[in-house]
């Protein structure tokens, strides 16, 4: 079996094979794989036997399972209201400037993908971004660019 | 409503009690009926928004004769300007599985879910260990009642309960027809409660103190506390539980800037006050013979005369117009068409009057869209063009 058919085996087996594991299950793969290759949701739908279309309809409609391959880190940045008046454009310029890449890009290292997202529930301490899960609160400029070089230095050990 | 009340702050849900064992096990001594008509008299009214009486909500899903019913908990806080839900679960998780499993207890429920928004992933590993502390004590008492957690995945309109349990169906998130309710037929076809973070922590506050302790707090149907998060143009930001039923005019003197120029109510699907509405507006559920009542799930966001209110509305639309399931026609077409409407107005590609044109599709999105997300678009759009509509223009 190759890896993406023992993923879904295996949280096939954790989650259940009903109709309701489907999130998890979809969830699961994206922790590992960071996206839903079709291949992927193909296989979900044989795994707990339902039609690929309901899959990939399930999938398509969370703003968090992503169907195009990303880099390792989803930077989520945070456009709703409070955050839109708070300098939510200074913190995408410094991101944008700083990774070489725009809105919806991933970088060619395959490192860092740049999304926006709506209210991730931080008004009282915006701007704020989501890195993969981690969340990054009253951000400036300044603040974002040691973030991300933080990120950078660890894959650099790698 | 226009009488000005004093703000009175009120601490119950943060307050720290590591009582929660014996309040379980005392409640649970009570019958069930004893408790429902408590928390009925209580006049508790839910606290996601929409205020529908909880003793209720409770006694309709306690009178279902199905064997199988559950208990969630709606941890989906995507409204713009909320952000208390995530605060009560860091801060104070053991009083809402406490009245998770009491409400179990009453409605006989065996299993109960939080489902927590994709957002909020990095309270998962803290939240599980308190679940399986709750679920060692359940076991140690003989009390049958397991509670899982069910990740969402970003999706706004998943806070709608229908679509909440959709989602948990493993379906894409759109709101069912209602009737069937949830407490009819929920949560696979079962009977249901399904209530937000912060009411079950007041159902908490019930139970320890009783009713009339709740009951003395807030005004005329609109008792007890709620808390409100605050943000914006406010030199205090943050999260505050407050008695209902303030006017704004207070709340603008309590934590406005000296220049605030308009409030959003309950986020982005509540309304915009004007500064020369303040006095007349209160916090409250609707039942008020004077005065604008504006129920809330306490969001609070704080305008200063530098702000566009343009832009304001041109956020929200967006936030609507991505968030909208499309599953309906009136919010998926609507919510598009009021953007670029706007758009178009403020370029002057059309005249003034479009506006107007505008606001009538409001009016049938809220009498046709299917859920509440169509439906209060009009609460935001009509209150920002009718108030500033030379900003919408010029």
């Amino acid at each position: 079996m190759d890896p993406i058919q023992t993923l879904v085996k295996n949280l096939a087996e954790k989650h259940g094979r009903s109709r309701e594991s489907v999130l998890p299950i979809l969830q699961g793969v994206v922790e590992q794989e960071k996206f839903l290759s079709e291949r992927s949701m193909i296989e979900i739908a044989r795994e707990i036997d339902i039609p690929a279309a309901d899959v990939y309809g399930t999938a398509t409609f969370y703003s968090f399972l992503e169907t195009k391959p990303t880099g390792q880190f989803i930077i989520r940045v945070c456009k709703t209201i409070t955050c839109a008046m708070k300098g939510k454009n200074q913190i995408l310029f410094a991101i944008e400037d700083m990774l070489k890449i725009g809105l919806g890009e991933t970088t060619p290292d395959k490192q860092f993908t740049l999304l926006e997202t709506n209210c991730l529930g931080w008004c009282h301490k915006a701007p704020a971004m989501l890195i993969n899960d981690e969340i990054y609160t009253e951000l400036t400029p300044e603040k974002v660019r040691e973030i991300l070089s933080g990120y950078m230095k660890v894959n650099a050990n790698h | 409503m226009a009488t000005s009340n004093q703000l009175k702050r009120v601490d119950f849900i943060f307050r720290n009690e590591n009582d929660w064992e014996k309040i379980l096990s005392s409640t649970l001594e009570r019958k069930p009926q004893e408790l429902i008509n408590e928390l009925i008299s209580s006049e508790l009214k839910g606290r996601g928004g929409a205020g529908f009486p909880t003793g209720l909500k409770w006694k309709l899903t306690a009178e279902s004769k199905e064997k199988e019913k559950y208990v969630i908990c709606n941890a989906d806080e995507g409204e713009p300007g909320t952000f208390k839900d995530r605060e009560i679960l860091s801060r104070v998780p053991y009083k809402v599985l406490t009245a998770m499993a009491i409400c179990g207890y009453i409605t006989g429920a065996k299993k109960g879910y939080i489902y927590l928004r994709g957002e909020y992933k990095f309270l998962l590993p803290e939240l599980n260990k308190v679940i399986d502390e709750f679920e060692y004590y359940c076991k140690e008492t003989n009390l049958d009642f397991k509670i899982s957690i069910f990740m969402g995945s970003g999706a706004y309109i998943c806070g709608e309960e229908t679509a909440l349990m959709e989602s948990m169906e493993g379906k894409r998130g759109e709101p069912r027809n209602k009737p069937p309710f949830p407490t009819q037929a929920g949560f696979m076809g079962k009977p249901t409660v399904i209530n937000n973070v912060e009411t079950l922590v007041h159902t908490f506050t019930i139970f320890k103190y009783g009713a009339k302790k709740f009951y003395d707090l807030g005004v005329q149907y609109s008792r007890g506390t709620k808390l409100f998060s605050v943000s914006g143009d406010t030199p205090k930001p943050g999260i505050y539980e407050l008695e209902l039923g303030m006017s704004l005019q207070d709340f603008v003197y309590e934590f406005g800037d000296g220049d605030t120029k308009a409030v959003q109510v309950g986020g982005a699907s509540g309304f915009l006050v004007p500064r020369k509405k303040f006095k007349d507006a209160a916090i409250g559920f609707k039942g008020k013979l004077t005065g604008i009542s504006l129920p809330t799930g306490g969001s609070m966001m704080l305008f200063n005369s530098s702000r566009s209110m343009f832009n304001v509305l041109d956020n929200y639309l967006e936030f609507f117009r991505e968030e909208s399931c499309g599953q309906c026609t009136p919010c998926r077409v609507g919510c598009q068409q009021l953007l670029l409407g706007i758009k178009a107005v403020k370029r002057g590609e059309k005249p003034a009057s479009y506006l107007d044109k505008l606001l009538r599709l409001t009016e049938t999105m809220q009498y046709t869209a299917k859920c509440g997300l169509g439906q209060s678009v009009a609460n935001s759009f009509s209150s920002i063009v009718e108030n500033f509509r030379e900003e919408m223009i010029y």
